[in-house]
């Protein structure tokens, strides 16, 4: 038999959600859809979808060029729709980057100077390590959607009300 | 009066007596355990958990399944409800048994039973006792639909799958000395409610001398391949943020109540989520979760999942040490995030 495996996206999910069956509040489980989400989200806009005191997980919607990023500790990409590159840098000038305990990505004004590192093509499922202390930059054709795996920072929006069921 | 689970957390003395187990039954062929103040025995359909309080009985496929969870985690984050009367609390170096502690029928009652053991000499207890009740041809991990029966009279054992050791990356599968991905070769073939899944692997451009440096790997692939359910593997860790990704088929064999706060991402299919009230038991929810789906799990609740299909799901953990004592003081609220 063929299975069906269904993944969502963008334009086609499908929400599930919370019932309340005895003493309990829906908000508390802070539901939300990552594809309803970015599907009201700038691109590269980070929104974070779930929290566990400082670390994150950000829902990103994907469409062209994203600026260039650097972080101090490693982050993690999954994408869970679409295509993209994944280009690295090792910045040269150190003075550049974030001090080693500044936590949350940092946006670059532009493409550092420095050694390529190489460069990722990944499709949907494919999780890439964005390795501390490299800057990065996204690619994608088409629209797409990535979910970071990263701490609490200055590029992470946190809109709960807006995204949870209550 | 039964003693408030605060206290049960607080002052209860370690039995650090290990277990005893008898010869084979020459009947069934089973041996009976025992560690403080439980026995443990089993017939062809069912176990049989005595306490000074009581008697419980359980389906011993269940008591099976949840038992490998309890083992293969060792004794994981907090509650591992096996069901609504019996389980084990994780104190991380020592653990509680516990018959009916968490059931407020039965604390009421004062029917209720608790003793707390050195974790190593519970763990060597329900080792032995996994490997002599688990039957040929039974394998605790697997769905209902992938495996035969564990009923019936003693008849071999299946130490493969009961000994089997889930993939816990240091830092990201494929880089130098960590975890790897799943091939054929490797004995992980794709499940077959993932016969559609893409089997492509990202492409990897490294310019010399950062071979290594970079690294990417196709999770859903990973997942596809996936020899068990309920049984995390950890592929990513940031800091003290852990990606532990699962697939998950039939019902969680455990009713989980988790001494942090943990994230449920559902990455395909469906599961659904009973929840109830971590202390008593008592019902307080349904989450259902649908591809896209995100939801966080509270630190004072337990859960059960029941996924119709083999699902995808992201259990994402927190591993910072010493978590459940800020979450116990109420120093941490249960919740993560207000609004
Ligand atoms: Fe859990």
């Amino acid at each position: 038999m063929d299975e069906q495996t269904v993944f969502a996206s963008i334009d086609n999910y499908t929400k599930g959600g919370v019932e309340i069956t005895g003493k309990d509040e829906p908000w508390r489980y802070l539901f939300s859809n990552m594809f309803e989400v970015t599907s009201n989200s700038q691109p590269w806009e980070r929104i974070v979808v779930a929290k566990n005191l400082e670390f994150t997980i950000e829902a990103t919607r994907a469409e062209g060029e994203s600026p260039w990023y650097t972080c101090a500790h490693d982050e993690t990409a999954l994408l869970m729709q679409g295509a993209m590159e994944v280009h690295f840098i090792k910045p040269g000038d150190t003075s550049a980057l974030p001090p080693e305990d500044k936590e949350g990505a940092v946006r670059l004004s532009g493409e550092p100077q420095g050694a390529k590192m190489g460069h990722i093509v990944a499709s949907r499922g494919h999780l890439t390590l964005l390795p501390a202390g490299a800057a990065y930059q996204f690619r994608a054709d088409g629209l797409a959607m990535i979910l970071i795996q990263s701490v609490l920072g200055d590029e992470s929006i946190e809109k709960w009300a807006e995204i949870c069921q209550h | 009066m039964s003693t408030a689970i605060k206290d049960i957390a607080d002052n209860t003395p370690i039995n650090t007596t290990a277990h005893s187990e008898s010869a084979p039954d020459p009947h069934n062929g089973y041996r009976k355990y025992a560690i403080g103040g439980f026995s443990f025995e089993r017939d062809e359909y069912f176990a049989r958990i005595k306490s000074p309080t009581g008697t419980h009985v359980v389906d011993i496929e269940n008591f099976l399944r949840s038992m490998m969870r309890d083992v293969a985690w060792g004794f994981f984050y907090g509650w591992v409800n096996f069901d609504e009367v019996i389980g084990t609390v994780n104190h991380y170096g020592s653990v509680d048994l516990y018959m009916g502690t968490y059931n407020s029928a039965y604390r009421e009652a004062g029917t209720d039973y608790t003793e707390r053991f050195d974790s190593q000499n519970l763990l060597a207890c329900f080792k032995s006792m996994l490997k002599d009740w688990t039957n040929t041809g039974f394998d605790p991990f697997a769905a209902p639909l992938e495996t035969g029966t564990a009923r019936g009279p003693k008849n071999g054992n299946n130490d493969a799958a009961v000994d089997f050791q889930r993939e816990l990356a240091d830092r990201f599968v494929t880089l130098p000395g960590d975890s790897e991905i799943r091939t054929d070769e490797r004995g992980f073939p794709v499940n077959r409610q993932f016969s559609d899944v893409s089997q492509e692997e990202p492409e990897i451009h490294a310019e010399p001398g950062f071979e290594g440096e970079i690294a990417a790997f196709n999770l859903f692939k990973y997942l596809s391949r996936s020899p068990v359910t309920w049984n995390p593997s950890i592929v990513s860790i940031v800091k003290n943020s852990a990606y532990c990704p699962t697939s998950e088929e039939h019902i969680l064999p455990i009713d989980h109540g988790n001494d942090r706060v943990e994230w449920f991402i559902q990455l395909s299919d469906e599961i659904s989520w009973r929840v109830g009230d971590k202390d008593s038991g008592a019902p307080r929810a349904v989450v259902t979760m649908k591809a896209g789906d995100v939801s966080c799990m509270p630190a004072d609740i337990r859960h059960k999942g029941f996924s119709p299909k083999r699902s995808m799901l992201l259990v994402w953990e927190n591993l910072t040490p010493g978590l459940e004592k800020r979450y116990e003081s109420g120093e941490l609220p249960p919740v993560p995030a207000e609004f």
